[in-house]
């Protein structure tokens, strides 16, 4: 019971960090028609900005604050300097472009800050265990994530679908001529939703910083799932990332600690344990293959077009 | 129709450097550049068999290092278990990346577009996860090959000539079966679909059937490139099917000009080039190669055979 209800918020809180990063991707996919790769090099950097500023200052509330500043002008300087030169070209010329940003950013650090990672300590009132239920305690780190990202994707939610700005963004998804013949300056709408969508890929890497170790390529395979997110959510869709990132933690989360013990069930032990964690890292893929065979176009698609 | 372009002869001039290396090696004594040479030329194996789905036939496969690591894990699994005969490790390499094209491609053609690179590079990754399980082939940490393919006194694959000179043929043998193909009708079944899908269905083509037997025949090539590759290293590992070497080889095809013949060959010489020679300036090479990848997209459309074609027109 414990352990189930553990992994449930364990599910819960990766989940929730997944939608960060992939709300992030389809933001800028969804409104700007962009592929950007690099996304994952933004939640690395978030991780590198956020160790080093808190070593800086001392403080880790700071050096957080301080890193997602940092990613969100890391992400409007890529954006003006070279990204924004890219709208409207072939999705292929995306992918090509931002996988040299994917090579570009790996070295950098690794120039910086070495080939070792980086570890991001907690001070010690986010390490205490709270009691959540009655016998059943969790991180408090891990708690204030999850509270941290439903703030954010509310924050999100409610900026994108209630004010002057989101309206504005939802309209240059639906047809960028008209609202740039309206008199809006588009440009600056673009560069404003790319470094939004960096600054959530730099939340998303300096929340999971003191879980993990930073390192370098610490981007790439959460990017994958950042996209294997947005295809079953549907591509452009918030609410079908917010659900589909939910739904992805905890298969991914639940899969790896209960699939061993299951497959024991009915495998011989040899065999369950070599294909346990094959089959669980899989999980995630076999369910986007089933869900692109069902709906191609995922499972929220936004309604538009 | 001019008969000399400059993109003409930059392709017969690198074919002409490609069959004289092993000789160039031979009386410098320079063994190293046969080495890097024969890994040149098996990569741009791989990337003329992604050329032929995403140039020509307008598919485009970000998980083809798949069919690599597929081609190299039957040449080492074999041989791991005591069959060390290339006539059954070979055909086996090809016949595991039909299997897996055929089951992939049959999946993934229902999509298009950004969802069709998306699922892809799903299934790539899935591969990926399941040599990363296979414990008694090495798991995470590979499979070393300790002997390579025994073509029983045909060819040895141990001597260095013989193997590149292996190399190069399959190399130009599967490039002169693209041209076949894509000026087949077969061939140009496939690229109308590129250009309008529908308009070739509404005149009776069965477009999917036509782009599954495209995608199976340029997995199975990418296989052969595989199966070369775990000769070339003596050693494959999951690391052969990683997303990133995905994109190497989509690099290498859009740097070279995609939907041309020899595009992918100039741009797997070039890219790997580029990245040796970046790499004994500075063990930072990529911070150089990232944004010339970038000013690439951003100027150089068509790759280097577009540049050379309009070098060419003055």
């Amino acid at each position: 019971m414990l352990l189930v209800v553990e992994q449930f918020l364990n599910g819960l809180q990766f989940g929730l960090l997944l939608f960060l990063l992939a709300a992030g991707l389809t933001l800028v996919f969804g409104i700007m028609d962009f592929v950007n790769l690099a996304h994952g090099s933004l939640y690395m950097m978030g991780a590198y900005f956020a160790a080093t500023f808190a070593a800086w200052t001392g403080s880790f509330l700071l050096g957080a604050l301080l890193a997602l500043g940092a990613t969100l002008i890391l992400g409007i300087v890529l954006e003006m300097s070279a990204l924004r030169h890219l709208y409207g070209r072939d999705h292929l010329d995306h992918v090509l472009a931002t996988f040299g940003l994917i090579l570009f950013f790996n070295e950098a650090v690794r120039l910086i800050w070495g080939p070792a990672g980086l570890a991001l300590p907690l001070p010690v009132w986010l390490t205490v265990p709270v009691p959540i239920l009655p016998g059943i305690h969790y991180p408090a780190y891990r708690l204030a994530i999850i509270v941290v990202a439903l703030l954010v994707a509310l924050l999100l939610y409610l900026g994108v679908m209630r004010t002057r700005i989101g309206m504005l963004i939802r309209a240059g998804a639906s047809n960028r001529e008209m609202i740039g013949a309206l008199g809006i300056n588009i440009k600056l709408l673009y560069t404003l939703v790319f470094g939004l969508g960096a600054a959530l890929a730099g939340l998303a890497g300096l929340m999971q910083a003191p879980i993990l170790t930073v390192q370098i390529g610490m981007g790439e395979n959460i990017l994958i799932l950042a996209f294997v997110i947005i295809v079953i959510g549907g591509i452009g869709s918030i609410r079908g990332a917010f659900l589909a990132a939910i739904f992805v933690g905890m298969i991914d989360t639940l899969g790896r600690a209960f699939l061993p013990n299951l497959l024991r069930q009915v495998l011989s032990g040899a065999a369950a344990s070599t294909a346990a964690p094959a089959l669980s890292s899989m999980l995630i893929y076999l369910l986007m293959a089933i869900v692109l065979v069902v709906r191609p176009e995922g499972l929220f698609p936004a309604n538009r077009r | 129709m001019k008969s000399f372009t400059v993109s003409k002869a930059v392709t017969a001039l690198m074919l002409a450097g490609l069959v004289l290396l092993p000789l160039y090696s031979q009386a410098s004594g320079n063994i190293f550049i046969l080495t890097l040479f024969t890994r040149i030329v098996i990569l741009a194996l791989a990337a003329a068999s992604l050329n032929l789905i995403m140039g020509f036939g307008g598919m485009m496969s970000f998980g083809h290092a798949a069919y690599l690591g597929i081609g190299g894990y039957a040449v080492g699994m074999l041989a791991q278990e005591g069959v060390g005969s290339g006539f059954i490790q070979f055909p086996v390499a090809l016949a595991a990346s039909a299997t897996y094209a055929l089951v992939i491609g049959a999946l993934s053609l229902r999509t298009r577009g950004v969802y069709f690179i998306m699922i892809t590079l799903a299934f790539a990754q899935m591969a990926y996860y399941v040599a990363s399980g296979l414990a008694r082939y090495g798991g995470d940490d590979g499979l070393t090959v300790y002997k390579r393919s025994d073509f029983s006194g045909l060819i040895n694959l141990s001597n260095r000539t013989q193997f590149y000179y292996l190399c190069l043929a399959c190399l130009l043998g599967v490039i002169f079966l693209i041209w076949r193909i894509v000026n087949s009708r077969f061939g140009l079944v496939v690229q109308g679909l590129r250009s309008n899908e529908q308009r070739m269905q509404a005149i009776g083509f069965p477009a999917k059937r036509y782009q599954l037997v495209c995608f199976v025949i340029s997995g199975t090539m990418c296989g052969l490139a595989g199966a070369l590759l775990a000769n070339n290293t003596d050693f494959v590992s999951p690391a052969v099917m990683y997303w990133t070497r995905s994109g190497d080889l989509m690099v290498m095809v859009i740097l070279g000009g995609m939907g041309t013949l020899f595009g992918p060959v100039v741009g797997a010489v070039v890219f790997l080039l580029l990245e040796e020679f970046l790499s004994q300036i500075t063990e930072y090479w990529a911070l150089i190669m990232g944004p010339l990848l970038l000013l690439i997209v951003l100027f150089g459309r068509g790759g280097i055979m577009g540049m050379l074609g309009r070098v060419g027109r003055g």
